[in-house]
């Protein structure tokens, strides 16, 4: 166990791409966890999509040792977190778990929207906060215009902010020294008291089972030792304590303030509850940790497989992906159109989309998914409320008294001169303004915006008017009743079930406008004319026609064809695979999802 | 319609003098030289396929390319004689060479050599069209050679390219006026096809040129069958013309109407039946890996295929549907091993898009525009 005062936990926050894979990795390096040849690959964002994408979607740590400059050996525990809104739960509890924070801002780009939530977040949990401007190498870099940034927009004191270029190598001693000199070591603690322990976060391991990432606030973390979950009121003995070096290695007992995982034949990561207390069995602490949250799906879309046949496969690889990631729910759901699926949950919308892509990716599936949805709260005639997840589902509006919806508290931050179409765009989506302030020439706006507006497109819309320069935030606010009817897709006269969605009744026509063209785009040109219609109850509010399709037969046509049009054929037999047949129409595969997409290129 | 289609001779002679914009077929550029080795090659080719399969004679035998009419007379000779020789020629048989009307003054040589029916690529009669398409010869040298051809006693066809950017119905009215006077009884009128790979693909892509849009092609089609309709020289098959029925390429209705061909000559294709089983064949594109594949191996054949009873329905279908006599729906089903589906043809007949009874489908003028979709329609409903 380690002395209190010479450890040092501290998590990193930071815009994608803004270098804080790099500077981590630098510092494991520097503290000599890593040799430079394994080194060559970004460390702590394992899956392949992480990495892709720069984001973090698992907690992570890894412990450093360091002798400072004052000759002392200090253990520094580095707690990576998911950057993402999707995951501001996972992130709170993080955060919960250390005593200190490193900012990272890219010294040309400044502050962003999403570093702004997760910098707020560390403050609200008492962190002590380093400003680091990174690529300070670069041509671009203006370190002075960025510190005065952060004065500004966050409140911080960035006189004595650390320079660094994790790229080359730059300041990261400094920055250690910052970490151990800056940052108070753990508070509290006492190693006699019955074992009290933060549940940081938890995966499934193929190797070790479930594994549980935490941190020690009172009591002594052992092998052997019988511990109790307390939300989920259920007890293991540990099999395993250990800390990341970031491999994995053993240890024989973590004391207060320490972080490290252990595991305890934990049967599915659904048992290792974000944020529950780690307690002794038969001593427990006498008070639970504040601030547990049961994960709570916010968007919710039907996932289906191309393939009928494939419907076993997916509901298998759903369960695989379930076992790692308690937050993503699933349930049975039959579509008219569709066939047999699932209706899922997700923490958000990235969240959504990462779980859809490793459905494709990593158990080779073709999906279609539907269009996205939030929980509404429908409050009945006879009192009563019901969560909806799929408009589908949507009682007949008679017995309805009104419709909830959820809200969002909307963080942007924007270049001057995109401000403009950017304030369209909320007032579009029903926004209402909240604030809007200037640092240097960003304009930061706040909004509160209805959240099925959001779901559907309009982060593609925010980049797209901004031409990718704006960032976005947001955390989910509250339910409001709100004017909400149910839009039905007509195709060939044929409702598409799964194209239905609540909207708002004024916007009603303007998003079934944009949905039959989308769709007038997308469905190819059949031999007879397709109306397409959006309709709430009988009436129509938007239509599109596809012509017939005049011509179709090749010109030129002899011997050494026939085998060119047998192949073609080939190719129409597999594509036709990829159709759905509604009433006379085909509709591809793509054409449905590009459809929900709605991304207005 | 018996289920013996007949049975011909495909000789694929891959030189021309110059390589048209718009032309996706296997073609080389002729870089002088006599081309011998391939001559001996096709011949030594066709005499090894009459040992392998049993001898059949042929009622047609096509010399075409590339531009077979760079063959000297003798050549030509060459091969029909090897024909003749492996197979048997039928008295009456069909022996078509495509030829280009700058060779006008081989017509009557040709002709000699035992060609019977010359089909000649006019492709146009304005000078402007000839020039778009990257031809050689003049508009006045087109009729020339159609007279010239007429001259010989053969049968005469010709082909024409319309639809050309910029091209108006008004345009191509007047131009198709022209021709419809000319002393020929079979015409191909073909829509020019942007086929990738080729010059005018690359002019398309980089804006030079414009595709043509679907709603013009049709009227320009529309258009087409109207005035030969009118002329007398209706359409047999989507893009040929002929009057009376005996002018008709015998040949080519061999592909339409699922008949057998022997392939020879670099990337000729062929269906053949050898012990039952029907085969797709293609032959070696590349000239020289032609040449060393006959002299290895006997036969040019690059490729083999042997052809299911589904296959050979959907070729079948996919062919058949081009002609304006439709095609014969048992055969297709019991090849398929299945019929048509139901829906699919009401749905069709309710359009007016195709005819149907117990024994043929046969698409309406308006179905013929949507030949390719309708039969995709049928095989994957």
């Amino acid at each position: 166990m380690i002395s209190r005062d010479k450890i040092r936990n501290f998590s990193i926050v930071a815009h994608i791409d803004h270098g804080k894979s790099t500077l981590s990795d630098r510092l494991i390096q520097f503290t000599g966890g890593l040799s430079a040849r394994e080194m060559t690959e970004q460390v702590l964002d394992s899956m392949d999509i992480e990495r892709e994408r720069g984001i973090t979607i698992k907690a992570q740590t890894v412990r450093l040792d360091y002798r400072a400059k004052d000759g002392e050996d200090y253990v520094l525990n580095l707690m990576d977190t998911p950057g993402h809104v999707d995951f501001a739960y996972e992130v709170s509890r993080s955060l919960a778990a250390c005593e200190g924070a490193l900012l990272v801002v890219d010294a040309s780009q400044g502050v962003e929207a999403q570093t702004l939530a997760n910098v707020y977040q560390a403050l609200d949990n008492n962190l002590e906060i380093i400003p680091v401007l990174n690529k300070i190498d670069l041509p671009a870099a203006e370190p002075e215009r960025v510190r005065a940034q952060i004065e500004d927009v966050i409140g911080l004191d960035a006189s004595n902010a650390v320079l660094t270029s994790a790229k080359s190598g730059l300041g990261i001693e400094d920055c250690l020294e910052a970490i151990v000199t800056r940052l108070p070591p753990p508070m509290t603690g006492d190693a006699n008291a019955p074992l009290k322990a933060l549940l940081v976060d938890a995966w499934y391991d193929a190797y070790m089972g479930v594994v549980v990432l935490f941190r020690v606030i009172d009591g002594v973390m052992k092998k052997g030792l019988r511990i109790k979950l307390m939300q989920a009121d259920a007890e293991y003995q540990i099999d395993r304590v250990g800390v990341f070096r970031p491999k994995a290695q053993d240890v024989e007992a973590l004391g207060p303030g320490e972080i490290g995982f252990l595991t305890a034949s934990i049967k599915e990561v659904a048992d290792a509850r974000v944020g529950d207390t780690i307690t002794e069995y038969r001593r427990e602490t006498a008070q639970a940790l504040p601030g547990f949250k049961p994960a709570q799906p916010v968007v919710f879309c039907g996932l289906f497989p191309t393939d009928a046949a494939d419907f076993e496969d997916l509901r298998a690889a759903m369960g695989k992906l379930r076992l790692n990631d308690a937050s993503f729910t699933f349930e049975m759901e039959t579509s008219a159109a569709l066939g047999f699926g699932f209706r899922c949950g997700f923490l958000g919308l990235l969240h959504l989309e990462i779980i859809q892509e490793r459905l494709t990716r990593e158990f080779d599936l073709d999906l279609i998914a539907t269009a996205p949805s939030v929980v509404y709260h429908v409050h009945m005639n006879d009192g009563t409320m019901r969560e909806l997840h799929n408009p589908a589902d949507l009682p007949d509006p008679t017995y309805i008294k009104e419709i909830h919806e959820p809200w969002i508290k909307a963080t942007i931050l924007t270049p001057d001169e995109y401000l403009g179409s950017i304030l369209k765009l909320c007032q579009d989506r029903r926004g209402v303004q909240r604030e809007l302030s200037y640092v240097g020439n960003r304009a930061m706006l706040v909004y509160e915006l209805p959240l099925n507006e959001v779901v559907f497109d309009f982060y593609d819309r925010l980049k797209s008017v901004s031409r990718g320069y704006a960032s976005f935030d947001y955390q989910i606010t509250d339910h409001r009743e709100g004017d909400l009817v149910k839009m039905s897709i007509l195709v060939n006269d044929e409702p598409v079930d799964a194209l239905s969605m609540l909207v708002h009744r004024g916007r009603a026509e303007a998003r079934g406008r944009v949905m039959c063209e989308k769709l007038k785009e997308l469905i190819p040109q059949h031999m007879f004319k397709i109306p397409i219609q959006a309709a709430i109850g009988g009436r129509i509010v938007a239509r599109e026609t596809i012509s017939a399709l005049r011509k179709d037969v090749t010109a030129k046509c002899y011997g050494g064809d026939a085998s060119r049009k047998r192949k073609l054929l080939d190719k129409q037999k597999e594509g036709k695979k990829r159709m759905r047949q509604f009433g006379k129409v085909e509709i591809p595969q793509e054409a449905f999802i590009a459809a929900l997409k709605m991304d207005g290129d | 319609m018996t289920d013996d289609a007949g049975f011909g001779v495909y000789v694929h002679w891959p030189y021309c003098a110059a390589i048209c914009p718009y032309c996706d077929f296997n073609v080389r550029r002729d870089r002088g030289g006599d081309h011998e080795d391939l001559l001996r090659a096709i011949v030594a080719d066709i005499e090894e396929h009459a040992r392998r399969i049993a001898r059949r004679p042929a009622q047609t035998l096509f010399l075409g390319g590339g531009t077979p009419s760079l063959l000297s007379a003798r050549g030509v000779a060459t091969l029909i004689e090897a024909v003749d020789a492996a197979f048997g020629l039928e008295a009456g048989a069909e022996i078509s060479l495509e030829a280009n009307p700058e060779h006008a003054a081989m017509f009557a040589e040709l002709v000699s050599a035992g060609v019977n029916r010359l089909s000649l690529g006019v492709q146009a009669l304005r000078q402007k069209d000839l020039q778009t398409l990257g031809r050689r010869h003049s508009a006045i040298e087109a009729r020339a050679a159609i007279e010239a051809a007429a001259h010989t006693g053969a049968r005469v066809a010709a082909d024409f390219i319309y639809a050309l950017d910029g091209q108006t119905e008004a345009e191509w009215a007047d131009a198709l006026d022209e021709i419809l006077r000319l002393p020929i009884a079979h015409a191909s009128f073909y829509q020019l096809t942007v086929e990738a790979g080729t010059p005018f693909a690359r002019a398309v892509a980089r804006g030079r040129m414009h595709a043509l849009d679907v709603e013009r092609a049709a009227r320009l089609y529309e258009l087409t069958q109207a005035k030969t309709i009118d002329a007398g020289l209706p359409a047999y098959e989507i893009s040929n013309h002929a009057r009376p029925e005996s002018e008709r390429a015998r040949h080519n209705l061999l592909y339409w109407r699922g008949g057998d061909w022997l392939g020879v000559g670099p990337g000729a294709h062929g269906r053949i039946a050898v012990d039952g089983a029907r085969f797709a064949t293609r032959a070696h594109a590349d000239p020289k890996a032609y040449v060393r594949a006959v002299a290895e191996e006997g036969i040019g054949w690059a490729e083999q295929e042997r052809l299911s009873g589904p296959a050979q329905g959907e070729e079948w279908l996919m062919m058949g549907l081009r002609l304006a006599e439709g095609v014969d729906r048992r055969r297709i089903e019991c090849a398929r091993g299945a019929r048509f589906n139901a829906d699919v043809l009401e749905a069709l007949v309710a359009q007016e898009l195709l005819y149907t009874d117990e024994h043929r489908l046969v698409l309406t003028p308006a179905g013929r525009l949507l030949a390719d979709r309708i039969a995709r329609d049928l095989l994957l409903g």
